[in-house]
C-alpha cells in the first residue's frame, strides 16, 4: 500500500477532530499520522493525516471527508512537491564516556541537544521520517531511555496556498 | 426583528420559522423549558408519543410522505438514545428528519449527571450532521442550519441536541434564514460532457437498463424520469427504494431488482451492456455477490452524493448532481442524438425481456388447506384501496409481498425501511405519514413480529385523530429468518416460532388500544373484511390477517451468490436458453 500525505482544512470547533478520526475507523482505514494545529487564520484548523491506502481507496475516504460539514477542504500533497516534517524527541543513555559520540551523532543529523543530565542526553530532531529514522538506528547502541513523535505536519512548494480559497464558496459551472 | 425571549421560546419560533407544522415527542428533564411554550403555539401541532422511537420513525414517515422535514423531540439521556434507531433508519434511507434533544445544562456535561448521555458522539456516525448548542444566542441559526443540511443535497437526519441552561437563559431572537456553512456546498448541477457522454452511450447500447433508486423520489423526478423513459424505450427497474417513481402498469417497467427482485428484472440488469444509474447505490441486496454483477455492463452512475459514486461498482461515467437535473439534461441530450439520427435499437434487448417477463411473472402458491396466503391478502388491499393509498411496511416477508404485490403507480405512496431494515418501522411511520397526509388512506402493512416491536403508538394515533389502518400479515413468526432456516439451517427453526396466532390476541389488543380490531382467517371473507376497515374512518383500524406460515418470497437470490444464480421459485432455476454456454 502507498502512503499519502492528506492536508484537511477544517472549521476550528469542537468535535471535529473526533468526526475525522471516527470516520476513518468506521470505514476501516488506519491512519499513520497524525498532526493538529491552528493557522494563520483562527477559524480554521489544519489536520495533516498520514493514511497507507490504495488509490481507489483513499479516492472513497476522501470523499466521504468532504462530506464533513465542518470539513472545508481535503489536499493531497504530493511527497516531491511539498516539504514534509516530524519533531522527534528522544532520551538517550549517556555516560562521561559515550557523550561526545552522542554529540557527535546530533551534529551531523543537524539535530539538537536540549537537556543534558549526568545520566541522559535529549535530543530534539526534525525532518523527515528517513532521516528521522536514520539518526534513531545511531542512536539505538547507546540505548533509548525514552521517544516521542509527532505527526508529519506538511506544506506544499511554491507561492501558491491551499488556505486562499477555502472559506469562499466554489462556483461550479456546467 | 429582535426581541428578547429565552432559548426555549427561540426554538420554538425557529421551528415555526422553519414552517414546521408538527412534531412528535416525549417531554422530560432536559427538554422540559422547550415544551412550555410549545403549548402556546399555535402553529406546531406536538403529537405526544409513547416511545420516541416512534418519534423518530413517525418523523420518517411524515417526511417520506409529504417531501418535507419531519421533526422530533425528545429529552436528555434515554429519551435521545431511543432516538437512535429511527435516525440510523433515516440515515440509510437518506430521510431529511430534525431531532432535537434535550442536554443536561452546560455545566454538569461530561460529569455523568442524571440522565446525561453524549447524544451527538453516539449519534455521530449515522447523522448527516449534528450540533451541540450551549449557548442561547445559537439556537435560532442552527435549527435553521439543522433544516437546511437535512433537506439538501443527499437529505439526511440532523440532530440538535440543546442544554436545558440554554433553553432557560434569555437572548435575542434573530431568524436569518438559511445559514452560511463553508463546508457544505452539494453540487445539484451535473457536468455537460458527462450528461452528452451518457447520451450517447444510451444511443450506442443495444441492452440498457435505467437502474432508478430512492434518489429519483428525492428529487422531485418521476415525471423526467417517465420522459427519459419513453424518448429512449429503455427498460426501468426500481429498487425497494423506488418503488412508485415509475408505475407498475408501464410496459416498460421490469419491476425491483435483487436478492428478490423480479427474474426479469434481476436478469435485464445481470445482462446489460449499459446501466444508467439514477439516484442509486449498488447496494448488496441489488447486486449480490458484486464482482459477478452486471459483468458486461458500461455503467453511467448518476447520484448527488459522490461518495456512492465508484464505491461499490466502478463507475465509466460518473455524474455529480440531482436527479431531476440529471434527467432533464440527459433527456435534453438524447433528444439531440435523435436529431442527429442517432437512435439506440433496443428491439432484440426487448424480445429477450418480454420472454424472461413472461415466463417468469411474479406469483405464488395458493395454500391447499384453505388458509389465507398473504400474497393475495396484499393484492387485495391494493386493489380495494387504490393507487393513492399510502402504504408503509415493517421489515421480512410481508414487506417483499407488498414491494412486489401492490400496484405502485405513484410517488411517495410506498414507505420502508429499505437500507437498515428496522423492524417496527410501520405502525410509527404510518402514523407520521397520516399526519401528514391526513386526507389519504394510509395502511400499515406489518408482521406479527414487527407489530409487536412499535404496536403502542396506536395509543397515540387513537387519542390524536390519526385514523391509520394496520393489516398484520400473521404467519405467528418471524417469517423471512424462518424462511432462510427453511432453505439454509435444514427447518431448525431456532427462536422464530412467535405464537402470535394465539398470544396476543390482536383484535382485544387493537380494542384495548382504542381501535377496531378486525379479524380474517378465510379467503372468502377477505374482501368483505377490507373493505369494512376502509369504511372506518373516525379511529385506527387494525386487521390481524391470519395467514399460512409457510408462504416463502420469491424470487430469490441467496446471500453472497451471484445474481445469475436467482431461482424464480424453490428449486426452479430460470431457464435463459443458454445452458449450452
Amino acid at each position: 500500500m502507498t502512503k499519502h500525505t492528506l492536508s484537511v482544512l477544517v472549521e476550528n470547533k469542537p468535535g471535529v477532530l473526533a468526526r475525522i478520526t471516527a470516520l476513518f475507523s468506521r470505514r476501516g482505514f488506519n491512519i499513520d499520522s497524525l498532526a493538529v494545529g491552528t493557522t494563520e487564520h483562527p477559524d480554521i484548523s489544519r489536520i495533516t493525516i498520514v493514511v497507507a491506502v490504495e488509490d481507489l481507496p483513499l479516492e472513497q475516504v476522501t470523499k466521504q471527508l468532504n462530506k464533513l460539514v465542518n470539513v472545508l477542504k481535503i489536499v493531497e500533497l504530493d511527497p516531491s512537491h511539498s516539504v514534509q516534517r516530524e519533531l522527534l524527541l528522544v532520551k538517550v543513555r549517556a555516560d562521561h564516556d559515550t557523550r561526545s559520540q552522542i554529540v557527535e551523532i546530533v551534529q551531523l543529523f543537524r539535530a539538537k541537544t536540549v537537556d543534558v543530565s549526568p545520566d541522559a542526553v535529549t535530543i530534539e530532531a526534525t525532518g523527515g521520517g528517513d532521516k528521522l529514522s536514520a539518526m534513531l538506528r545511531m542512536l539505538e547502541p547507546f540505548g533509548i531511555k525514552e521517544l516521542v513523535q509527532s505527526g508529519v505536519v506538511a506544506i506544499g512548494r511554491g507561492a501558491r496556498s491551499i488556505t486562499d480559497r477555502s472559506l469562499r464558496p466554489v462556483e461550479r459551472s456546467a | 426583528m429582535t426581541e428578547q425571549v429565552t432559548g426555549a421560546q427561540a426554538l420554538i419560533r425557529s421551528l415555526e420559522a422553519a414552517g414546521v407544522d408538527t412534531v412528535f415527542g416525549i417531554p422530560g428533564g432536559a427538554i422540559l423549558p422547550a415544551y412550555d411554550p410549545l403549548l402556546d403555539s399555535t402553529k406546531v401541532r406536538h403529537i405526544l408519543v409513547r416511545h420516541e422511537q416512534g418519534a423518530g420513525h413517525a418523523a420518517e414517515g411524515y417526511a417520506q410522505a409529504t417531501g418535507r422535514v419531519g421533526v422530533c423531540m425528545a429529552t436528555s439521556g434515554p429519551g435521545a438514545t431511543n432516538l437512535v434507531t429511527p435516525i440510523a433508519d433515516a440515515h440509510m434511507d437518506s430521510v431529511p428528519i430534525v431531532a432535537i434533544t434535550g442536554q443536561v445544562p452546560s455545566g454538569a456535561i461530561g460529569t455523568d449527571a442524571f440522565q446525561e448521555a453524549d447524544i451527538c458522539g453516539i449519534t455521530m456516525p449515522i447523522t448527516k450532521h449534528n450540533f451541540l448548542v450551549t449557548d442561547p444566542a445559537e439556537i435560532a441559526s442552527t435549527i435553521a442550519a439543522a433544516f437546511h443540511v437535512a433537506s439538501t443535497g443527499r437529505p439526511g437526519p440532523v440532530l440538535v441536541d440543546i442544554s436545558k441552561d440554554a433553553l432557560q437563559a434569555t437572548t435575542e431572537f434573530v431568524w436569518t434564514g438559511t445559514p452560511e456553512l463553508p463546508g457544505y456546498r452539494p453540487v445539484t448541477r451535473p457536468h455537460a460532457k458527462q450528461i452528452r457522454e451518457a447520451a450517447r452511450l444510451l444511443s450506442e447500447a443495444k441492452q440498457p437498463v435505467l437502474y432508478v433508486g430512492g434518489g429519483v423520489l428525492k428529487a422531485h423526478a418521476s415525471a423526467e424520469l417517465r420522459v427519459l423513459a419513453e424518448l429512449t424505450g429503455a427498460p426501468v427497474v426500481t429498487t425497494l427504494m423506488a418503488r412508485g417513481a415509475f408505475p407498475d402498469s408501464h410496459p416498460q417497467h421490469l419491476g425491483m431488482p435483487g436478492m428478490h427482485g423480479t427474474v426479469a428484472a434481476v436478469t435485464a440488469l445481470q445482462r446489460a451492456d449499459l446501466i444508467v444509474s439514477l439516484g442509486a447505490r449498488f447496494d448488496d441486496r441489488v447486486t449480490g455477490r458484486l464482482d459477478t454483477f452486471a459483468p458486461n455492463a458500461t455503467i453511467v452512475h448518476a447520484d448527488i452524493d459522490p461518495a456512492e459514486i465508484s464505491k461499490n461498482r466502478t463507475a465509466d461515467v460518473p455524474i455529480v448532481g440531482d436527479a431531476r437535473e440529471v434527467i432533464a439534461d440527459l433527456v435534453v441530450a438524447v433528444q439531440a442524438e435523435h436529431e442527429g439520427g442517432r437512435k439506440g435499437d433496443y428491439s432484440a434487448w426487448w424480445t429477450a425481456l418480454n420472454d424472461w417477463r413472461d415466463r417468469y411473472p411474479l406469483g405464488y402458491d395458493v395454500p391447499e388447506d384453505g388458509t389465507l396466503s398473504p400474497q393475495l391478502v396484499i393484492e387485495r388491499l391494493s386493489a380495494i384501496s387504490g393507487p393513492d393509498t399510502i402504504f408503509a411496511a415493517g421489515v421480512g416477508q410481508h414487506q417483499m409481498w407488498a414491494a412486489h404485490f401492490i400496484k405502485h403507480e405513484k410517488p411517495y405512496t410506498w414507505l420502508n425501511s429499505g437500507g437498515a431494515g428496522t423492524m417496527g418501522y410501520s405502525v410509527p411511520a404510518a402514523m407520521g405519514a397520516k399526519v401528514g397526509m391526513p386526507e389519504t388512506t394510509v395502511w400499515a402493512i406489518d408482521g406479527d413480529g414487527c407489530f409487536q416491536m412499535t404496536n403502542q403508538e396506536l395509543v397515540t394515533c387513537a387519542l390524536n385523530n390519526i385514523p391509520i389502518k394496520v393489516a398484520i400479515i400473521n404467519n405467528g413468526s418471524l417469517g423471512m429468518v424462518r424462511q432462510w432456516q427453511t432453505l439454509f439451517y435444514n427447518q431448525r427453526y431456532s427462536n422464530t416460532d412467535l405464537h402470535s396466532k394465539h398470544i396476543p390476541d390482536f383484535v382485544k389488543l387493537a380494542d384495548a388500544m382504542g381501535c377496531v380490531g378486525l379479524r380474517c382467517e378465510r379467503p372468502e371473507d377477505l374482501d368483505a373484511t377490507i373493505k369494512q376497515a376502509m369504511e372506518i374512518n373516525d379511529r385506527p383500524v387494525v386487521v390481524d390477517f391470519v395467514v399460512h406460515q409457510d408462504a416463502m418470497v420469491w424470487p430469490m437470490v441467496a446471500a453472497g451468490t451471484s445474481n445469475d444464480e436467482i431461482l424464480a421459485a424453490r428449486d426452479q432455476r430460470p431457464d435463459f436458453g443458454d445452458g449450452e454456454e
